[in-house]
């Protein structure tokens, strides 16, 4: 059974639809990237499961269970959490605060802050400064470490490695291999297709709020992947 | 000796405003919502301690810890059924609410209590004083004011800094959407500040009724006072709303001694003054909503 299912989902922004009727499956512990252009409706999607927007139309199912309706502060609870787009820190809390503010709603797996700061060292240097103050990487790994407070049994990952260089990109992949091993599902929107393809074994390509591809990432031939992305496949 | 006397009288009258203006300044800064009958809270607050020492037979002070928690309340269940639905409205709605909130209050005021003058019964407090030399004198009333002015500020920026529930409510007024998505439950947050600010401007109502007199219209005087100490001292900083209150104060009582037409005219002049050079205020947080960077 699929720890994530989503069936013909619609979201509407008034009379803009995002998406239109979107479904995909994560299985439990498994990596699913998500790619698509600008517009694409990817943010919308992770947003959509995390309980941002209500759709219009289709289910979200989480577990086994509707979670349609579920308020988003459930959703985390049950094992959803989010890393947004842009890192959307808490910028007058410090780094550990935004990681307590995360703890909230902590589930039974929640990472203890000892527990997160011996997997981001970064964040331990850096633990009682303002959030607004930190470089993008430490931004970036303050987020992913709020997501992880709550015990998330998958976790959204909006564009992580976005203005962000390649180092600190490469330190936070190895992360998100320890986060699978430790038996994190993951979803993935990332626009590098190397770094998508190396981290997850499933692809997803939205076109204008539309799934136009959904194969194996290791099958899938980067042509494919680039026809669909730009919708000029056949 | 007559001007070190008027300036101390004014940092008293300015905890006074910063007792007022805290709420105020609590519920912008976490809900974005201005809240226009706040003054006629603080009143109300005073009419409710001036019926419970009058129906339980003691000073106003002796009915603080049952005003309190009935003004906690009554801000909380004031959120719930009316502050929430006016949120969702958009910028204008909360505006127009609590306006409405703020004539309906007035009327109800003056259809039950009458249009009299009051005030508040202190007990042997009320008249105690300290002299020092022929022209200082502080009365005890002002400097508990103060006082307690100082612990209600202090506690809060403690429970703000300290607790989980300040994290969350700091949290939710940098980015709402956001804290929604990591798993902080908006509305009780949202109602239990309303609930703190509604407490602390009945606190500031009975020392209000206390030190002087109030009306049933005595809110909109009292909301002009808690404004200009809120901006003066700049949005969401707690210690900017006390410097933004005593700054308020000293000019009311510094001018007033010069002349006293000019006490209440010279203290709009300070808030325009500080408007037009300073509009993000003394002490505007360092992550203000005005201020807060892209988070691109």
């Amino acid at each position: 059974m699929s720890l994530l299912e989503i069936e013909s989902l619609d979201v509407r922004y008034g009379d803009f639809q995002a998406l239109f009727g979107v479904s995909l499956a994560v299985a439990e512990n498994a990596a699913l990237a998500l790619v698509g252009a600008n517009g694409a409706g990817k943010t919308t999607l992770l947003r959509t499961v995390a309980g941002a927007h209500p759709p219009a139309g289709g289910r979200i199912r989480f577990d086994g269970a509707d979670i349609t309706a579920m308020p988003p502060h459930q959703r985390v609870r049950v094992g959803i959490a989010l890393v947004p787009e842009g890192r959307r820190l808490f910028a007058s809390l410090t780094a550990e605060e935004n990681i307590r503010v995360g703890a909230i709603q902590a589930g039974p797996h929640a990472w203890s802050l000892p527990r997160l700061y011996e997997v981001f060292p970064l964040i331990a240097r850096c633990r009682h400064r303002r959030a607004g103050l930190l470089s993008g990487g430490e931004q970036q790994a303050v987020a992913i470490a709020r997501a992880l407070a709550s015990g998330p049994r998958l976790l959204l990952l909006d564009e992580i490695s976005l203005g962000l260089a390649p180092a600190v990109v490469d330190a936070l992949y190895d992360t998100l291999a320890e986060l699978r091993a430790a038996g994190t599902a993951l979803v993935l929107v990332e626009q590098d297709l190397d770094r998508a393809q190396g981290a997850c074994q499933d692809l997803v390509c939205l076109l204008e709020g539309r799934v136009v591809l959904a194969a194996p990432a290791g099958a899938v031939a980067r042509a494919d992947v680039v026809a669909a992305y730009f919708g000029t496949a056949s | 000796m007559t001007w070190l006397n008027a300036a101390l009288q004014g940092i008293l009258l300015g905890g006074e405003y910063a007792l007022v203006a805290c709420g105020l300044s609590l519920t912008f800064g976490v809900m974005r919502l201005v809240n226009l009958a706040h003054g006629d809270f603080a009143v109300c607050g005073a009419y409710l301690a001036l019926v419970l020492s009058a129906s339980l037979g003691m000073p106003a002070w002796y009915t603080l810890p049952l005003l309190l928690p009935i003004a906690f309340a009554a801000g909380v269940a004031l959120h719930l059924a009316v502050l929430s639905r006016s949120l969702r409205g958009g910028v204008l709605a909360p505006v127009l609410v609590t306006f409405g909130l703020s004539v309906v209050i007035e009327n109800l005021l003056l259809e039950g209590a009458s249009a009299n003058t009051r005030s508040l019964d202190g007990g042997a407090l009320s008249l105690a004083s300290i002299e020092i030399g022929d022209h200082i004198v502080i009365s005890w009333l002002r400097l508990t004011g103060l006082l307690v002015a100082l612990l209600v500020l202090g506690g809060l920026q403690a429970l703000l800094s300290h607790t989980s529930w300040g994290r969350s409510v700091r949290a939710t007024s940098d980015d709402l959407d956001t804290a929604r998505l990591v798993g902080v439950r908006v509305r009780p947050v949202f109602a239990t500040v309303a609930g703190v600010a509604v407490a602390t401007a009945a606190l500031a109502g009975v020392f209000l009724g206390l030190i002087s007199a109030f009306d049933p219209l005595a809110g909109g005087t009292v909301l002009i006072f808690a404004f200009e100490a809120v901006v003066i001292g700049g949005l969401g900083s707690l210690w900017g709303t006390l410097v933004g209150g005593v700054a308020l104060g000293l000019t009311q009582q510094l001018i007033g001694q010069w002349n006293s037409q000019y006490a209440v005219l010279a203290v709009h002049v300070l808030f325009l003054v500080v408007l037009a050079v300073r509009p993000q205020g003394m002490f505007a947080a360092a992550s203000s909503p005005v201020a807060l960077p892209g988070t691109e």
